[in-house]
């Protein structure tokens, strides 16, 4: 790459030719406040106006996300005129936004209000009529509140690069501009799959998850026995929201601060997870061997069903029937748990922590229901879970490491806790499926050709004493796609296929702790490339510190079966472990 | 979702292939569709999404960004009353609103019989004969608002013929 010459307030640099004003500035060392510019260009309408700056040979102030630097280009970030500049464009995005702030739940990890600090804009600078508001509450995983959009595009691009969806668009002109579904439907009459990759790119408060953290209160004011169970890919974010480095595995302290939160009992859905394995494993093998059909695709993910209800309804049978992990945990609480306990289902009141705002929508799913009882009541965010402590006092670096409940359940193996990262429901379900074809532990117990941390497919072929199984794996609806087509055009080659909605899997699923530069001062420069990487290693790390790896070695997995479900995939199962499908309409009558 | 006919799948189809190999097919796409279909309703947008990829929040968006696009069926009659500044200045909104007030609809919508559709125009470049009135394209100079009654009632005979 060639090196060109320029000045920033007087003084020299070497910086690559092609970068944007903002990046080369990056790399000297300053921060140009900036909203609609995000993740190197994967949106930069340069339309927000927060970074203007003098530039040499440009005609007045430039928008630095966009203008290229140029060989001898002088830059100015302080002078009065700049400055002035970036403080009215905040101060203008002011005026027309609902200052609410101490009723938002982005309060404190809110862009707008970061940039409104830093250039010194405050209210009122500027006053008028503010555009209509349009708010929409309907879907069980999102919220949308256009009184705090300020049309920076983020969320529409995040829509198309993850899915290739596009829900959301530019409705109307001028100053009638939002941001919306077609037709200013709700997510909930459109074919969004809910899975809050918009939400965890919006600057502002404008798209949120659906809190239910006032259900949760409303069951324990009720003196339900309420039982939390979280998900392996908290565990890998959950220190994010309390100042710990991008990667850090907190499971100790996050078992130590649900229990501190009230809940009767606190499980890991790393026991469901190994539950999943042994369903799904053994569902695969009666696929394979009975001529089923083929190939499987794993069904853990709700955005993915939901893509794949709207979308590819001819291939449904392909799925897995096995319901999600917390899902399966959820109706073993409220039956074999219930049973143990002497406890009427009826009384008890499931909260599942999730990196995932799909997981709200799932929980409300007719098909998973148990005579009539939902497995989960409650499915709250990373993110929610993290306020409830902050709610609750709770000094989150202070808490002593613990362990989950582990009473008749809950125990959990290496397998399990890999279920949170794109190729971890694969290769937990690789090294069960090797054990019943060959009676023998796969060596090594890995299998590193299904890893990966970012969207993308990758496929392998496994080789399980003399049979040949063809692997793939797909996070992001828009490589499912490829996969998903060539299933319905008879080309495709694999037998077992894994897919998860959100890019990378569930540690960078709509539900985690945000990740933005501009509040990660301690983070490498290349964080934005690197963080769902560092997630990942923190829950293949914890993998390999498991003495056990592969669900079906997990003591009270073989004691369910034993005791209450009789075997993998048995009648009993099937009630309370397997769901079905159905085709939807994308964009259905609305009255 | 109302579904489209089976003709009028055909039609939409036909006008997408017709631009496939534009570089921004959607503009001329949609144009053909509002000239030749009429309007641009929701499912119509769906089948041209499929056809081209093209998200239907952004074709919505652009469908409602240029007031050319309609979302609902215009009347046999489009009356575009420009409202540009020199059409402003030589008293257009009293011509609008004298439309407006006979006709019992307001700019941008349709007469219950579907015969005629009120649009107001931002400059339609005849300034020299401001204020102008644009009819299914035929385009008549220096209205006055006591013309308009004559004009509404030239359309309706010529309906009834």
């Amino acid at each position: 790459m060639a090196m060109i010459n320029i000045k920033i307030e007087g003084v020299s640099y070497q910086v690559e030719e092609g970068l944007t004003i903002l990046e080369a500035a990056k790399k000297c060392g300053y921060e140009i406040p900036s909203l609609c510019a995000f993740n190197h260009g994967e949106c930069n309408q340069g339309s927000c106006r927060v970074c203007l700056v003098e530039a040499t040979g440009a005609r007045g102030l430039v928008a630095s996300c966009v203008y290229p630097v140029s060989e001898g280009m002088e830059i100015k970030i302080s002078s009065p005129a700049a400055t002035a500049a970036r403080r009215h464009s905040v101060e203008l995005l002011l005026s027309n936004h609902n200052m609410n702030c101490q009723q938002c739940d982005k309060n404190g990890q809110c862009e707008l209000l970061h940039v409104a600090n830093v250039t010194g804009a405050r209210e009122g600078a500027f006053q008028g009529v503010h555009s209509e508001t349009h708010y929409d509450e309907l879907a069980p995983g999102l919220v949308r509140d256009t009184s705090k959009c300020i049309l920076c595009g983020r969320c529409i691009e995040r829509c198309k690069n993850a899915h290739g969806l596009g829900i959301l668009g530019f409705e109307n002109r001028g100053f009638n501009t939002f941001v919306a579904p077609a037709e200013n439907r709700s997510f909930a009459d459109s074919p969004c799959i809910q899975c809050g990759q918009c939400v965890n790119v919006c600057p502002t408060g404008a798209l949120m998850e659906h809190s239910e953290i006032s259900k949760i209160d409303e069951a324990l004011a009720a003196g339900k026995t309420v039982i939390a169970q979280a998900a392996p890919a908290v565990r890998a974010a959950l220190g994010e929201e309390f100042g710990y480095p991008i990667g850090t595995p907190v499971t100790g302290k996050m078992a130590a601060a649900m229990r501190r939160l009230g809940f009767t009992r606190v499980y890991d859905v790393n026991f469901g997870a190994d539950l999943t394995i042994m369903e799904e494993g053994t569902e695969l093998l009666g696929r394979l061997q009975n001529g089923g059909t083929l190939p499987m695709i794993t069904s853990c993910s709700p955005g993915w069903i939901n893509y794949a209800e709207y979308n590819y309804g001819d291939l449904l049978p392909h799925l897995s029937s096995c319901k999600s992990p917390h899902q399966m945990q959820g109706a073993i609480i409220k039956s074999y748990w219930a049973e143990q306990n002497g406890i009427d289902p009826k009384d008890i009141f499931v909260v599942s922590v999730m990196p995932c705002t799909a997981k709200k929508f799932e929980r409300q799913r007719e098909q998973l229901k148990v005579n009539g009882i939902d497995d989960v009541d409650a499915v709250i965010t990373t993110r929610e879970l993290a306020r409830m402590i902050k709610r609750g006092g709770i000094l989150f670096d202070r808490l002593p490491d613990e362990d989950w409940d582990q009473d008749i359940m809950g125990d959990y193996t290496g397998a399990g806790v890999i279920f949170g990262v794109t190729g971890g429901v694969m290769e937990a379900a690789l090294r069960t499926v090797y054990f019943k074809l060959t009676g023998k532990e796969s060596e090594p117990i890995e299998f590193t050709a299904v890893r990966g941390h970012d969207a993308g497919i990758r496929e392998a072929s496994i080789d399980i004493n003399g049979t040949t199984v063809n692997v793939a794996i797909a996070s992001g609806m828009k490589s499912a796609k490829v996969l998903l087509d060539e299933i319905r055009e008879g080309k495709s080659k694999y037998q077992f296929i894994e897919i998860m909605g959100c890019p990378g899997g569930c540690i960078n699923g709509g539900g985690q702790p945000y990740v933005r530069e501009c509040f990660l001062h301690g983070e490498s420069d290349d964080i934005m490339d690197t963080y769902k990487e560092k997630r990942a290693q923190a829950l293949y790390s914890e993998d390999e510190r498991q003495t056990l790896r592969q669900s079906h070695n997990n003591p009270q997995i073989i004691e369910l079966y034993e005791k209450f479900l009789g075997e993998p995939n048995s009648h009993k199962s099937h009630e309370l472990l397997h769901t079905t499908y159905a085709a939807r309409e994308g964009f259905n009558e609305v009255k | 979702m109302a579904k489209l006919n089976e003709a009028a799948v055909a039609q939409i189809t036909e006008i997408c292939q017709r631009h496939k190999d534009d570089k921004t097919p959607l503009m001329m796409i949609l144009s053909d569709i509002q000239n030749e279909y009429g309007y641009i309703p929701l499912e119509v947008q769906e089948l041209v999404s499929k056809q081209t990829g093209i998200s239907v929040a952004e074709i919505y968006g652009v469908v409602t960004f240029y007031s050319f696009f309609s979302l609902t069926p215009k009347g046999k009659y489009v009356i575009g009353c420009c409202l540009g500044t020199a059409c402003y200045v030589k008293g257009a909104q009293n011509v609008i609103d004298k439309f407006s007030e006979l006709l019992g609809i307001k700019p941008g919508e349709t007469s219950a019989d579907g015969l005629f559709t009120l649009d107001a125009l931002r400059c339609i470049g005849a300034c020299g004969i401001a204020p102008a009135v644009s009819i299914n394209g035929k385009v008549y100079p220096k209205v006055a608002v006591g013309q308009v009654e004559g004009i509404i009632d030239s359309y309706r005979q010529e309906a009834k013929a």
